[in-house]
C-alpha cells in the first residue's frame, strides 16, 4: 500500500484506540458525575478511580499521537481544522487540563471539601471534553471545514445539527464503554452488587446510544447527505452493519452477564462506526482536498512510519503488560492497608 | 485585502497568540523539568534504600514518587494543550512545515507512551512487584524523559536553524527529516536543556528541604532530602556553564542578530566590548558597564575579531533588544551564582565529608530553587524572543504564521484564567503533600479504602 494510505490507516488506528480507551476514561468521569450523593456514591467513585488511575495517562497519549500524526502526515488538513475550529478545540483543551489535573489532585487530597471540588471539576470536564471533540468530528463529517487557514465559519462550522449529534454521541459512547468496562472490573474485585449496578447502567446507556445513533443517521441524511449515502449504500455499509450487529449483540451479552465478551462487542460497535465514517469519507479529507493533495512528502512519511514501526516493538509489549498488570485478579486494597507506614 | 490581513496579524490577536504560547510553554517547561529529572532522583533514592536498608532513603523515594504522580499529570495535560496550540495559534507554521518537524514529534510520541506506561506501573504497582523488578520499571521512565526533552528541543532547534527541506511555490517539495532533526542548533540546545532540567529539579527539591531545616527539622531524613538532589544539581552546574558558552558560540555563528540582541550591540565592529547591564533607549544601549574587547574575545577567541551588530539587518528584522539582553544577563548571573553555591558545597564536603552547617548555606539553597527556574525561563526567553520576528529563522515570519481568525484575545484571557487556577491548585496540592505525615505503601494506592470519600 502506498505511504499516504498507510499513514492515514495508522492515524485512524490511533483515533480508534483513543476513542475506546480514552473514551472509557471520560465515560468513567460521566459516571462519577452520576454516581449519586457523597456517601451513597462512594463505592462507585472508588471503583472508577481505581480503574482509571494507573492507565489514564497512557490512554491519553493516543490523543497526542493522533495530533502529531496529523501535522506530520497531512499538514494542510491539520492547519485548516485547527484554525477554523479553534473555539471547540480550545474548549476541549481546557477540558483536558481540568480533567487530568483534577483527577490527580483529588487522588492526593484527603479533606472532603477539596475532594468535592476536584471531583466536580473532574466530572464536569469529563462530559464537556468529549462533547467538544465530537462537535469537531461532526464539523469534518458534514464538510463544513474548507481547505485553507481559517476559511470556514468560526461558529456554524461546529454549531450545527451533525456536530451536536456527534458531540452527544461522543459523550454517550464514552459512558457506554465505561459502564461495560466497569461492570467487569467490579466483578473482578469481587463486588457483585456493584457489578449489577453498572450492568443496569450499561444496559440503559446502550439503549439510549442505540436510539441516538438511529436519530443521528436521520440527521446525517439531511445535513450530510454524502456521508449518509456512503454509509447506507456505499463502501461503508458493511461497517455500519457490523456496528449495529455488535451493538445489539452487546445488549444480549450484558443481559446474560457475559461481562468479558461484551467488552469486545461493545468496542466493535464503536470501532465499526468510526471506521464506517473513515471509509465513507475516504479519499476526501476536506471538501475538494483528497488524501493525495494533503499528504506530506514520501521521505517524511517513510521516516515517521519507520520510526513508529520500531517504536511499536517497544510499545505493544509494554502496553500489554500495563493492562495485564492491572487487570489481574488482586486482593482488595484494604488488605494492604495494614502494612502502611 | 492583503493589507487587511497584515494589519490584523499585527494587532492584538497576534500579540495575544504570542503571549498565550509563551505562557503555556513557560508553564509546561517547569513541570517538564521534573518529568526529566525527578525519576532519576527518585530511582537513586530507592536504590540506595534497597542497597543500604536505610529507611530514610526508602521514605524519601516514596515521598518523591507521590509528588511525581501529581507532576506527571499536570505535565501531561499542559503538554497536550501545547500540541493543540501549535495548530490553533500557528496554522501557518504547521500547515506548511509541520511535516518537516514531524519526525522528532513522532519519536516524542513514542517516548511519551513509554513514559506514561511505566509511570503507571512504577507508581501503582510499587507493592505488587519485588523491589528489584520495581526499580527496573523506573529505568524506562528516566530514559524516555530525557529522550522526550531531546526530541522536542530538536524541533525547536530546527526553528532556530532550519535545514533539511526545499520549498517551491509555497509548498514543501523535498524533505530530509533526519537532517531537519539534527540541525546545527540541536546539539547545544538539547544538551543545555537536559542539563537545565536536572539543575532545576535538583535545586528546587533541595530548597524544599532547606526551608524545612531552617525551621528546625534537621534530622537525617531532611539532611538526605537536601543532600541527594543538591549534590546532583551541583555536579551538573559547572558543566552547564561550559555548555552555555558553547551555545553562545553557536548562536554567534548561526544567528548573529540574536547574539547582537543578547549583547545589546548595535554597530558591527572589531574589538567590541562586552556590555553588562544597561538599557536601550532611542536605538542605543545606555548606562551599560563596558569591558573592552571582551565580546570579540569571548565569541571568537580573538580580541580584534569582528562581531556583527544589529545594524546588519533592517529594523523590522530585529528582535526586541531589552528583553533579550536582560534575559541573557539574568541567566548568566544566576548560572554563576549557582556555581558559587556548588563550589561551596563541594569544598566543604571535600574537607569534612559533610555539607556546610551555616544557616547562610541553607538560606542560599532555599533560594536556589527559584533562581534556577528564573535561569530556565530567561534562557528560553533569550532563545525564543531572540528569534523574532521569525518563527522559522530567516524563512517564515511569526506574523505570517499566526491564525488570522478573530477573537484569539479571548482565548488568551480564558487560558490565562485556567492557568492561574491550575497554578494555585498545583502549589496547594504539593504543599499539602509535603505537610502530610504518613507515606502510603504504594504511592498511588491510597485511593480506595484509606480515603474518607466525598
Ligand atoms: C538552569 C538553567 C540555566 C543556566 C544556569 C544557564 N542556562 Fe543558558 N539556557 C537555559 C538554561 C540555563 C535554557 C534551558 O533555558 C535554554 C533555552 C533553550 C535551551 O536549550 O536552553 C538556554 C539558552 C541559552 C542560550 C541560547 C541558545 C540559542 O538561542 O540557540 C545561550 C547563548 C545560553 N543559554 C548561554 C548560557 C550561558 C553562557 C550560561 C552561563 C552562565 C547559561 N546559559 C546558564
Ligand atoms: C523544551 C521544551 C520541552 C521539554 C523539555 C518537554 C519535556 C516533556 C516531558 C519530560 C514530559 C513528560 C513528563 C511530564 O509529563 O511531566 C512532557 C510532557 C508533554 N509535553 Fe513537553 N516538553 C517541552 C515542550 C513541549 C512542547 C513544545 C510540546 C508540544 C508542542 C510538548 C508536548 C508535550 C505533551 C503532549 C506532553 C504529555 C505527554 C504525556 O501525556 O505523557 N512539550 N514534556
Ligand atoms: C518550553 C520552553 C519554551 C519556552 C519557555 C518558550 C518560550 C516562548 C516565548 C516567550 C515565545 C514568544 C516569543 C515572542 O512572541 O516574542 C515563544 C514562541 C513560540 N515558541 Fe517557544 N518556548 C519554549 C519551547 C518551545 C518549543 C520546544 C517549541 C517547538 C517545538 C516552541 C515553539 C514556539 C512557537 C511555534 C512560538 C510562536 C511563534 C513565535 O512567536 O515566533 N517553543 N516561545
Amino acid at each position: 500500500m502506498p505511504l499516504p494510505e498507510i499513514m492515514l490507516g495508522v492515524l485512524w488506528v490511533g483515533l480508534t484506540a483513543y476513542v475506546l480507551f480514552g473514551g472509557a476514561d471520560f465515560g468513567g468521569g460521566v459516571w462519577d458525575l452520576l454516581a449519586g450523593r457523597a456517601e451513597g456514591g462512594r463505592p462507585r467513585r472508588d471503583l472508577i478511580e481505581h480503574s482509571i488511575g494507573p492507565v489514564w495517562e497512557a490512554n491519553h497519549v493516543w490523543l497526542i499521537f493522533v495530533i502529531v500524526l496529523m501535522w506530520t502526515g497531512i499538514p494542510p488538513v491539520f492547519a485548516a481544522l485547527s484554525s477554523t475550529l479553534y473555539i471547540p478545540l480550545t474548549l476541549a483543551a481546557l477540558g483536558i487540563i481540568a480533567r487530568g489535573a483534577a483527577f490527580a489532585f483529588r487522588k492526593v487530597s484527603t479533606e472532603l471539601p477539596q475532594r468535592r471540588l476536584f471531583g466536580a471539576a473532574f466530572a464536569f470536564s469529563s462530559v464537556a471534553t468529549p462533547f467538544f471533540l465530537g462537535t469537531v468530528a461532526g464539523a469534518i463529517a458534514s464538510r463544513r471545514v474548507p481547505a485553507g487557514i481559517a476559511k470556514g465559519d468560526l461558529v456554524t462550522s461546529w454549531v450545527n445539527p451533525t456536530s451536536v449529534v456527534a458531540g452527544v454521541m461522543a459523550v454517550g459512547t464514552a459512558a457506554y464503554l465505561a459502564a461495560v468496562f466497569l461492570t467487569r472490573d467490579a466483578q473482578r474485585v469481587g463486588d457483585e452488587r456493584l457489578a449489577e449496578d453498572f450492568r443496569r447502567r450499561a444496559l440503559g446507556c446502550g439503549i439510549v446510544v442505540g436510539v441516538l445513533s438511529a436519530a443521528g443517521l436521520a440527521v446525517l441524511a439531511w445535513d450530510a447527505p454524502r456521508l449518509f449515502a456512503e454509509l447506507t449504500s456505499g463502501r461503508a455499509l458493511p461497517l455500519l452493519v457490523l456496528s449495529v450487529a455488535a451493538g445489539l449483540l452487546s445488549l444480549v451479552l450484558l443481559w446474560r452477564r457475559a461481562y468479558v465478551a461484551v467488552r469486545l462487542t461493545a468496542a466493535l460497535a464503536v470501532a465499526g462506526l468510526l471506521w464506517g465514517w473513515g471509509v465513507g469519507q475516504y479519499p476526501e479529507l476536506l471538501p475538494g482536498v483528497t488524501l493525495r493533495d494533503a499528504a506530506a512528502t514520501d521521505s517524511v512519511l517513510a521516516a515517521s512510519l519507520g520510526a513508529l514501526a520500531v517504536g511499536a516493538l517497544l510499545l505493544v509489549p509494554s502496553l500489554w503488560w500495563l493492562y495485564a498488570t492491572f487487570q489481574r485478579e488482586h486482593t482488595a486494597p484494604a488488605a494492604r492497608e495494614h502494612d502502611r507506614r | 485585502m492583503i493589507a487587511g490581513v497584515v494589519a490584523a496579524a499585527d494587532g492584538p490577536d497576534f500579540l495575544a497568540a504570542r503571549m498565550q504560547m509563551a505562557l503555556s510553554l513557560g508553564w509546561h517547561i517547569i513541570v517538564a523539568c521534573f518529568g526529566v529529572g525527578m525519576p532519576a532522583m527518585t530511582l537513586f533514592a530507592e536504590w540506595r534504600g534497597h542497597r543500604t536498608g536505610d529507611l530514610h532513603y526508602a521514605l524519601l523515594a516514596r515521598r518523591w514518587a507521590r509528588a511525581m504522580g501529581v507532576l506527571f499529570a499536570v505535565g501531561a495535560v499542559s503538554g497536550t494543550i501545547l500540541s493543540f496550540e501549535m495548530g490553533l495559534l500557528w496554522p501557518g507554521l504547521m500547515g506548511v512545515y509541520g511535516e518537516v518537524i514531524g519526525l522528532p514529534f513522532s519519536l516524542e510520541g513514542i517516548a511519551f507512551f513509554i513514559e506514561a506506561i511505566f509511570v503507571g506501573v512504577y507508581l501503582y504497582a510499587w507493592d505488587r512487584l519485588p523491589p528489584r523488578a520495581h526499580m527496573l520499571t523506573g529505568i524506562p521512565i528516566v530514559v524516555a524523559g530525557v529522550a522526550s526533552a531531546f526530541f522536542v528541543v530538536s524541533a525547536n532547534a530546527w526553528m532556530q536553524r532550519p535545514t533539511g527541506f526545499q520549498v517551491s511555490g509555497g509548498r514543501i517539495v523535498d524533505v530530509d527529516p533526519w537532517a531537519a532533526m539534527f540541525n546545527p542548533a540541536t546539539p547545544h540546545l538539547t544538551v543545555h536543556m537536559i542539563l537545565a532540567a536536572f539543575m532545576v529539579t535538583g535545586f528546587v527539591m533541595a530548597s524544599v528541604y532547606a526551608v524545612a531545616m531552617l525551621r528546625g527539622r534537621r534530622d537525617r531524613y531532611h539532611r538526605l532530602g537536601l543532600l541527594v538532589p543538591l549534590a546532583i544539581a551541583a555536579a551538573v552546574t559547572p558543566v552547564q556553564i561550559g555548555v552555555g558558552d558553547w551555545a553562545a558560540h553557536s548562536v554567534a555563528d548561526g544567528q548573529p542578530v540574536k547574539l547582537a540582541a543578547m549583547e545589546g550591540l548595535f554597530r558591527t565592529g572589531r574589538g567590541v566590548p562586552l556590555h553588562l547591564g544597561g538599557i536601550v533607549l532611542k536605538g542605543e544601549l545606555r548606562y551599560a558597564l563596558e569591558i573592552p574587547k571582551a565580546l570579540s574575545l569571548l565569541t571568537h577567541w580573538d580580541p580584534d575579531a569582528e562581531v556583527i551588530g544589529l545594524d546588519a539587518v533592517p529594523p523590522q528584522d530585529r528582535p526586541p533588544v531589552n528583553v533579550v539582553h536582560w534575559a541573557f544577563q539574568v541567566m548568566v548571573a544566576v548560572g554563576f551564582a549557582l556555581l558559587a553555591l556548588s563550589i561551596w558545597l563541594g569544598v566543604v564536603w571535600w574537607r569534612r565529608r559533610d555539607p556546610p552547617r551555616s544557616r547562610w548555606f541553607l538560606r542560599a539553597v532555599a533560594v536556589s530553587g527559584v533562581a534556577s527556574v528564573l535561569a530556565l525561563e530567561s534562557g528560553w526567553i533569550v532563545t525564543e524572543v531572540g528569534r523574532q520576528p521569525w518563527v522559522v529563522y530567516g524563512v517564515l515570519r511569526s506574523a505570517a504564521a499566526v491564525n488570522p481568525a478573530p477573537g484569539l484575545v479571548w482565548g488568551f484571557v480564558l487560558v490565562t484564567v485556567v492557568y492561574t487556577v491550575l497554578t494555585i491548585a498545583t502549589v496547594y496540592v504539593l504543599r499539602r503533600l509535603a505537610a502530610d505525615q504518613p507515606v502510603p505503601v504504594a504511592p498511588q494506592e491510597r485511593d480506595v479504602t484509606s480515603f474518607r470519600i466525598v
